[in-house]
């Protein structure tokens, strides 16, 4: 294929642990940095919203804030892409339970918040946003597959857009079964490279995923959560160079570059 | 910046839904107005609806070499895909350009939810039973998953799930890939199957018809959950320039409204078709038919008759088919494209069956009974939950700008 060339306009992350990009950029250059609130504060969305969205939006849209405020861009017409392998885990648990013993008893803004689209749709409503949402999956390469098809919108119509890639933690036996152990967010607005400057280049590729050593907090969080896969690229964004392949889909690989165009 | 989306040959479609296997079944039900609802029989506590309800996939377990994705969900498409001779001109598109030049990209709103559903019915201890202990199944992926395995495909794979426009997106980013030459081909489609999650999910917002639904009727009262998988396969034009159908675009936007009911107003569905015929390089006089989302929701049908009463010249035909197949869901923007493009090839409208009394905002636009005319631009709507929106536009090739 021929590659695509993007410019990283904003980068947004929540975690337990990790509050922001800042954080994160202390955590690599080993210096100390501020545990973030228990709740992420998602203040994009109207109290009200803020009261009925599930934690999994509440995530999404935390990052998706950050990244949108750092790149100086409009909600209002930028088309996003919102990525998660399981969807909302304990809401999902919460329905398989109720459909299980009393299903006429179902809520109705549980079912709706059920939806794998439900953040795009918090998102698009709170930022009054007309502009193309999507909401896609694919397993463990959830955050790479995202990352492509973000891309792809991007250079393919010429146009910035957001990438969310988000997971929660799961309970229940679906928990049990699924070791989605921790929440974690993060979100990219990109652009089509047009300027001269620093940009990150994508390729498709059959080889393996690799990334440079992190330190031990990011590989505990890319393997208990498959949206922290976004990790080794975020690194190569705090240090502005590197290298590394990431999962697009089980047999697809996607190598990331930062370059500098001539 | 305007982007003109790549006009595609549509190689080959096919469709499942309770009107029957493959095109053939679906077509002479659609002649017919033979609907494939009937009363709920799913489950052993059944809401009092209608559903449309696939026949046999009780009886059709997968192929062992699959027994790990087994469930009604990858059943439903495993038969979807062995229709209309679908696999083996997919398997000859994989020949011709390599698995790593294909991509697959599947809408679903609920994959297979039910498996999760039933596991919870039979939990042993805190655990899914055994039987049902199987990861793959349980994700929203799983649809994409078993597929990508059964057609052994090597490029993207990328399950979208906004809802009810799920598997109408797919064909925007499968253009898109083939534009940018990331793929040569794509295997687009979409499966979503009866659960439990979503008739008492639209239950709970009051939005299931305790009769078989009649889109567009004064009288309406809610939708009839149906199941059905489809596929299509897309690929560039000089490489099969004789092709008779195509794909000219597809638009999408957002309604930035509510999380369960369309804008009133349409501005969001307004806007999509706008991108779309931005993308088709089209516009809206070129208009043969459209087949409607036309749910039976009252506000659906209110928006989106409205909406075509105020874009479109009197000569462009409408109707929703959702009176025979019920609604879909995550697969009704795959299994309303094989419908249209069936309505393009055969050169008929299909009529807005099981309506009594037409809702007085219809305009005469509406095509009540089949009608046989010459089509050159067929059009499908999809308008899904969470305010989210995609209209796709075919064309016969001796149309094509």
């Amino acid at each position: 294929m021929n590659a695509l060339n993007i410019q990283v306009e904003g980068i947004g992350l929540w975690s337990p642990q990790l509050a922001n990009f800042d954080s994160l950029r202390r955590l690599l250059a080993g210096e100390a940095y501020m545990a973030p609130r228990a709740r992420p504060e998602a203040s994009a969305l109207s109290p009200n919203e803020r009261r009925r969205a599930p934690e999994s939006v509440l995530i999404a849209i935390e990052a998706a804030s950050q990244a949108v405020a750092m790149s100086g861009l409009a909600v209002a017409s930028l088309a996003c892409v919102f990525a998660s392998a399981y969807g909302d885990l304990a809401t999902t648990d919460y329905m398989c339970r109720v459909l299980a013993y009393a299903p006429t008893e179902l809520s109705p803004t549980r079912f709706h918040n059920s939806v794998h689209n439900a953040a795009a749709g918090y998102w698009t409503i709170a930022g009054d946003c007309r502009a193309s949402s999507s909401a896609v999956c694919a397993g463990d390469a959830s955050f790479g597959a995202g990352l492509l098809e973000a891309a792809v919108l991007a250079c393919a119509d010429h146009r910035p857009v957001l990438l969310v890639s988000s997971d929660t933690a799961g309970i229940g036996p679906l928990g049990e079964l699924i070791e989605c152990t921790q929440a974690f967010g993060c979100a990219l607005v990109i652009s089509p490279n047009i300027d001269t400057g620093k940009r990150l280049r994508l390729a498709t590729t059959t080889s393996a995923p690799r990334h440079l050593p992190l330190p031990a907090e990011c590989t505990a969080r890319m393997r208990d959560n498959p949206s922290a896969a976004c990790l080794p690229l975020l690194a190569m964004l705090a240090k502005g160079e590197g290298e590394c392949v990431l999962a697009a889909s089980e047999q697809l690989g996607l190598q990331l570059q930062m370059e500098v165009a001539a | 910046m305007r982007a003109t989306t790549f006009p595609l040959a549509v190689t080959a479609y096919t469709a499942t839904s309770a009107l029957g296997l493959g095109l053939d079944a679906h077509l002479d039900a659609l002649c017919q107005q033979r609907s494939g609802l009937r009363a709920n029989d799913f489950s052993d506590a059944p809401l009092p609806c209608w559903i449309g309800r696939v026949q046999g996939l009780e009886d059709a377990p997968l192929p062992t070499t699959y027994t790990e994705w087994e469930c009604r969900n990858n059943r439903l498409a495993w038969l979807g895909l062995n229709q209309d001779d679908f696999l083996a001109k997919v398997h000859r598109a994989r020949d011709r350009y390599g698995a790593a030049r294909l991509a697959l990209l599947l809408g679903t709103s609920t994959a297979s939810i039910a498996a999760t559903e039933e596991g919870y019915r039979r939990l042993e201890g805190e655990r899914l039973p055994a039987d049902l202990h199987r990861k793959v199944i349980h994700t929203p992926h799983s649809l994409t998953a078993f597929v990508t395995t059964a057609l052994a495909i090597g490029g993207p794979c990328l399950t979208i799930s906004t809802a009810c426009s799920s598997s109408a997106k797919v064909f925007a980013s499968a253009e898109r890939l083939i534009r940018l030459g990331v793929v040569d081909a794509a295997i687009v489609g979409g499966v979503d199957s009866l659960c439990a999650s979503t008739l008492f999910g639209f239950n709970s917002l009051e939005l299931v018809s305790p009769e078989p639904c009649r889109p567009f009727d004064a009288s309406r009262r809610g939708i009839s959950i149906g199941e059905a998988a489809g596929f299509a396969l897309l690929e560039r034009i000089e490489a099969h320039p004789d092709a008779p159908l195509r794909f000219l675009g597809c638009g999408e936007s957002s309604d930035a409204h509510h999380m369960s009911t369309p804008d009133p107003e349409g501005i969001g569905a307004e806007l999509a078709l706008r991108n779309m015929f931005e993308h088709a390089g089209i516009d809206v006089s070129q208009v043969d038919y459209i087949n409607l989302h036309g749910t039976a929701s009252q506000k659906n049908d209110a928006m989106e008759a409205a909406l075509v009463a105020r874009l479109f010249p009197n000569n462009t035909r409408v109707s929703s088919t959702k009176g025979l197949t019920g609604h879909t869901l995550g697969a009704a923007g795959i299994l309303e494209a094989a419908i249209s493009l069936l309505a393009l090839r055969e050169g008929f409208v299909p009529g807005n069956a099981s309506t009594v009394q037409p809702d007085p905002l219809c305009t005469t636009h509406f095509a009540w009974h089949n009608e046989t005319r010459p089509m050159r631009v067929a059009l499908s709507h999809s308008f899904g939950f969470g305010g989210n929106n995609a209209c796709l536009a075919f064309a016969r090739k001796d149309m094509s700008a």
